[in-house]
Order: structure tokens, then C-alpha cells, then sequence
């Protein structure tokens, strides 16, 4: 039955990665992603799931792969050093096509920073940071409801195209308590099972192989080395890695227009604030306290890959205001795709923008 | 089946050099597992990265390469996800007690139903020869090339101080005794280390004064002392030359494991 609740975000996502099917937790404490550990330690047990707090992030992602090739939908949660610490398996991850769930509620670095405060400056590191060029999906959401349904959502995405999801969410969020429906049930996506016989890493046509999990009498070899579609290391080929990388970032950026998910208001304004996460609700004020045809507004559910092509729904935009909790990640990613003015917001320290900062840029603009 | 069977004879050869000691371990560890009588399907074998780490890439198996250091955190995942899945981790000195000896000392500590053979070469041979922190004391290697002026690890000690249920220690020239050992682990609910000291021609025993393989294995035979030998001696006030090698059982018991197969 579909029930409502008064729920913390964090613990919003928790809920939505077990109605997801999340069957495996492995996790390190970390302000301000901690209480989805914690929940998860408490609620997968009752599902017949497992929850393990691991010696550090390291291991925490690395449990997290190896108890998906078991099959199992796994996550894990941290926030900025403990990211950090995760890029390498990230890479990993992707080389090996293994769906996975990573949740990173942000807060203020580089380094130690402000473990209590919000901030949204590892964007770009949840697309770049691990070695060698990839693609991944990372998910952005701007409310307690987002956090479920989006964490539902990364699972589906990890899962069809056998990559780690990143769930961006942020510390606002994250401790934000509002009205949650949890529905009945969840649409969810299984990963599309391998037919024995077949090579294990061929992929078809949506470039996304079969997943031949362990345990089953496949006797499938898993390396991070450049392979052979029989997943056998050859990393000597140029064309045999090249073929590889293409189709891991091709599997995600080919397919970039039709997962992309944002919400669109007034789509014939000129002017046009671009917004992901905790930014959003002011931005979302802003339109409140100065209803105007001609003030439009872009949220992305879905910050990677980048769907530029939403961009064009603005067909009279003049200019793109982007308010970030950083020094404008995402801004320059807009700049790359458009002739509009680009105008970055950032905003550092943990505070939100105020309302009346971000109508002062659409004064400025008029 | 024979130990033939548990490999795939599509990889071969393999890429080890000439006189490589692995090609021993895996034999005397497939050998336990055909023993054991383990079916391939619920069998997976785990390694990280450096030569030792290569073997399950020859197993026919299910068998996971992972990263640099981290096998049994992946292991772990992997066997709490499944407990029905048996799991040996190939790991080497490196591999297991520099980058990964966090992840070595909390295995042991949970006290995981893995059991992990670690090709003990006191020496990086992947990338060419450089020190480990196995590498004994005066030990030449192209990052030590005056001699290691650090003390080697014990990781038999290491493991037994933090929790392993089995631990043992033998060489490649000791190919019966470590078979038996590795069965010994297979069986043992809860953490099984075992440790072989492997001769590495290429990039240790050449620069070490072996100049020959024969000449590093004839090492291990001379140089090994049993650990009930030791403490013999030690009750008699003997002393034990610093450069023997203990062999044998350091400890086998039954604290709580985790992950064992209802």
C-alpha cells in the first residue's frame, strides 16, 4: 500500500535502494551521508539482505562489485574524501561493466573542508575522476521525494546499462526532512541475462552484454585489463582497446537523448536558470515570488551524461543563469553547447543562494 | 577431473618466466581443491594485481582480477553476497602487505571464510624487480640497490596476531606439505592463510646470488626450520639463525568466522 511519511533524505534513499531490490550494502562512516549507512545496517537484515561497514571507502566500493557479480544490487554511500578514496574501483566498475549504486552526498572540499555543510564541487569528479576516458550517469536530486525516486532510478540505469549510477545528491538534501510517498511497489529493471555459450563481454546492439553472474557454471574471467570479448586480457591490441573504451562511453553517451530526465517550465522565456539539486528549490522560489512568462527554468534530474539537446527547448533563451554550490561545474558544460549567455552563480560555504540573489541576476540581465 | 581440468587450456601458455615458483602453488592449490572435491561452479578464485594475481586468469572457474591491493575486499563482497560460493584468493607480497595490508589485517579480523594463498617472492616482479616489504634485510632490488635497510614483514605473524583461524607457511620446494596445508584451509571454516615463499629467478634470485632457479628452491629446502622445531630450540635457550625460515602450522582454531555457508 502506498504510505506517506515525514522523512530525512538520506534516509529516503535507503528506503528507495531497498524498494529498488538492493540486496548489499558496504559502507564507511562519513558526515553527511552516514545515516544511509546506518539505516541500510538496520533495515537490510529484515529483507534478507547484507550490510557491511568495511575498514575504509577502498573496500567499501570494492565489496560492492564483487557482491554484484554475484548478481546482487549493491550500493554504497560516502560523501567527498571518501569518494576520493573510491575512483580507482570506480574505473574498475566501468572497465568490468559492473552495475553498481554509489551515493555522494556532497559537502564543502577540497580535502577534510566542511563535513556538516552543503556543497556540489564534485560534479565534475563523478565524471572524470577515476583514469582513462568513460562515461557514467549521475543523477541529481532536489528533493526528500527525489531522494527515493532517483535512487530507484540509479539502480534501473546501473542495472540496464552495467555501469556505476551516481546518485549526486548534497547535504541539504540529504538532512532535509519532508513528505515522502513511498509507493506500493517500484518499477525496476533486471540486468539482461547472458546466454550461455555466448562470449561474455560481446555486447549486441545496445552495445550492453549479457550479465554471466558468478556462481552459475559460466567460469566467466573479470579483469580490469583491456579484454577480448571472451574477457580475456589483451592489452597489447590498440584496435582491441580502442574498440572497448568506445563502446563503454558509446553505451552511455549513444543512448544520452533518450534517458535524460529534467523538468522544463516556461520553455519561450529569455531568460533561463539551469539548476540541479539543492539550488533548484531557490530557484524554484524565485518563480514563486515573480511569476513571469519570461523567466524559464531547466532542472536536471540528470546531470551526466549531458544532454545538450535540451538546451535547444529554449528556443528564445538569450541567456542561461546557473547557480551552483561550486565555481560553476556544470556552467562550463553549458558554455561547451550553446552561443547564449552563459552566467555562473556559484556560491561557496554551505548556504543556499537567497531568492533575492538570484532575482538580482535577472534584474541585471533586463 | 585432475588438476588439468581447473584450467583453460585456451590461455595457455601463460606469461610466467622461466623458473617462475607460481606455476608450483597453483598446481599444489588446484591440486587441494580437486581434493577438497569442490565443483568449479560454486568455486571462485580472486586476485588483485602482480604476477601471482595472474593465476586465476588461468583457472576455469568463475575468477575476479581486481585491483591493486584490494582482493579481499572484493573477496568479501563476494562471499557475503553468496556464502555458498567457495573462494581462494591468489594474492602476492606486494599486492597483499603494502597496498593492501589494511584490507589483509581486517580479513583476518572478521575472521572471512576465504582461504588465500599468497606467492610470497619478496620482490615487485610484475614491474620489474623493486623492493616489498618482504624483501629481507640487505636484499637487493632496483629500488633497494644497496641492500633493503628495512625489516621484512612476517605475515604469518601479522596474520595470526589479527584473528585468521589457519595460518601456515611453507616453499615451493615443499610441494607436498603446502598442498596438505592448502587442504588443511579449504576445510577450516574462517580465514585460512597460507603462505609459500616462491623463487623468482627473473627479478630476485638473479640479483639475490641464486644464480641458478635450482639454486633459490635448494635455499628453501636448506633454510626452512619446522615451528616445532623452533620451539624446541627456543625451550632449550638455542638460538635460531635470523635467516631461517619458519615452516609449518602457526595456528589453527575456531574463533567465530563470518560469511561461513549455513
Amino acid at each position: 500500500m502506498t504510505r506517506t511519511e515525514f522523512m530525512q533524505g538520506n534516509t529516503a534513499c535507503a528506503e528507495g535502494a531497498l524498494a529498488a531490490g538492493c540486496r548489499f550494502f558496504g559502507g564507511y562512516p562519513i558526515t553527511p551521508s552516514t545515516e544511509i549507512a546506518e539505516h541500510m545496517a538496520l533495515r537490510l537484515p529484515k529483507v534478507g539482505g547484507v550490510f557491511i561497514q568495511m575498514e575504509d571507502e577502498i573496500a567499501s566500493i570494492a565489496a560492492v562489485i564483487g557482491a554484484s557479480w554475484t548478481g546482487a544490487m549493491a550500493m554504497t554511500a560516502t560523501s567527498g574524501p571518501g569518494f576520493s578514496l573510491m575512483m580507482e574501483n570506480i574505473g574498475y566498475a566501468v572497465m568490468t561493466e559492473t552495475p553498481c549504486v554509489i551515493v555522494n552526498v556532497q559537502r564543502g572540499g577540497p580535502s577534510t573542508g566542511q563535513p556538516t555543510l552543503s556543497a556540489q564541487g564534485d560534479m565534475l569528479q563523478c565524471r572524470f575522476g577515476s583514469h582513462g576516458d568513460y562515461s557514467v550517469i549521475a543523477l541529481s536530486p532536489a528533493s526528500v521525494q527525489e531522494m527515493f525516486d532517483l535512487t530507484v532510478e540509479a539502480f534501473n540505469l546501473a542495472e540496464r546499462f552495467r555501469i556505476p549510477v551516481f546518485l549526486m545528491a548534497d547535504e541539504i538534501i540529504g538532512h532535509m526532512r519532508e513528505r515522502l510517498i513511498i509507493p506500493d511497489h517500484v518499477s525496476s529493471n533486471q540486468r539482461k541475462p547472458y546466454e550461455p555459450g555466448s562470449l561474455p563481454f560481446k555486447a549486441g546492439e545496445d552495445h550492453v552484454p549479457g550479465f554471466p553472474a558468478f556462481g552459475k557454471g559460466y567460469g566467466v574471467h573479470v579483469t580490469g585489463l583491456t579484454h577480448d570479448e571472451r574477457g580475456y586480457p589483451c592489452a597489447t591490441s590498440p584496435k582491441l582497446h580502442e574498440d572497448l573504451v568506445k563502446r563503454l562511453v558509446g553505451k552511455v553517451e549513444g543512448a544520452r537523448g533518450s534517458i535524460t530526465s529534467c523538468d522544463i517550465l516556461n520553455p519561450d522565456a529569455e531568460v533561463v536558470f539551469v539548476s540541479y539539486g539543492a539550488p533548484s528549490r531557490t530557484v524554484q522560489q524565485v518563480l514563486h515570488d515573480h511569476p513571469d512568462d519570461n523567466i524559464g527554468h531547466l532542472r536536471l534530474k540528470m546531470v551526466w551524461p549531458f544532454a545538450e539537446m535540451v538546451l535547444a527547448r529554449f528556443t528564445n533563451a538569450e541567456a542561461f543563469i546557473v547557480p551552483e554550490q561550486n565555481l560553476g561545474q556544470i556552467a562550463r558544460e553549458i558554455e561547451r553547447h550553446t552561443d547564449k549567455d552563459v552566467v555562473t552563480v556559484p556560491k561557496l560555504g554551505g548556504d543556499l543562494h537567497t531568492p533575492g540573489e538570484l532575482y538580482a541576476v535577472v534584474e541585471d540581465l533586463k | 577431473m585432475s588438476e588439468e581440468d581447473w584450467l583453460r587450456q585456451d590461455r595457455l601458455p601463460h606469461i610466467f618466466c622461466a623458473g617462475c615458483g607460481n606455476g608450483t602453488v597453483i598446481n599444489c592449490t588446484l591440486s587441494a581443491v580437486e581434493q577438497i572435491g569442490w565443483k568449479r561452479q560454486e568455486t571462485v578464485f580472486v586476485s588483485g594485481i602482480g604476477c601471482s594475481s595472474r593465476a586465476p586468469g588461468y583457472i576455469s572457474t568463475d575468477s575476479l582480477h581486481t585491483t591493486h591491493g584490494r582482493a579481499l575486499a572484493f573477496a568479501t563482497g563476494i562471499k557475503l553476497a553468496n556464502p555458498q560460493l567457495n573462494i581462494v584468493v591468489f594474492t602476492g607480497d606486494g599486492d597483499l602487505a603494502a597496498i593492501g595490508g589494511n584490507h589483509f589485517i581486517h580479513a583476518c579480523r572478521r575472521n572471512i571464510d576465504l582461504t588465500v594463498v599468497c606467492l610470497n617472492n619478496m620482490i615487485y616482479g610484475m614491474t620489474g624487480g623493486q623492493g616489498s616489504p618482504t624483501t629481507p634485510m640487505g636484499g637487493l632490488s632496483t629500488t633497494t640497490p644497496y641492500g633493503s635497510g628495512e625489516p621484512a614483514f612476517d605475515l604469518c605473524g601479522l596474520a595470526t596476531a589479527a584473528g585468521a583461524n589457519y595460518v601456515a607457511r611453507w616453499t615451493s620446494y615443499h610441494v607436498r606439505e603446502l598442498t596438505r596445508a592448502i587442504l588443511t584451509g579449504l576445510e577450516n571454516p574462517g580465514f585460512s592463510f597460507i603462505e609459500s615463499l616462491v623463487q623468482c629467478p627473473t627479478n630476485y634470485g638473479r640479483r639475490n646470488r641464486f644464480k641458478q632457479v635450482a639454486d633459490q628452491i635448494e635455499y628453501f629446502k636448506s633454510h626452512t626450520i619446522l615451528v616445532e622445531k623452533a620451539a624446541r630450540m627456543k625451550e632449550k635457550g638455542e638460538m635460531i639463525p635470523p635467516e631461517m625460515i619458519l615452516a609449518g602450522e602457526f595456528v589453527r582454531r575456531n574463533r567465530p568466522a563470518l560469511g561461513v555457508r549455513p
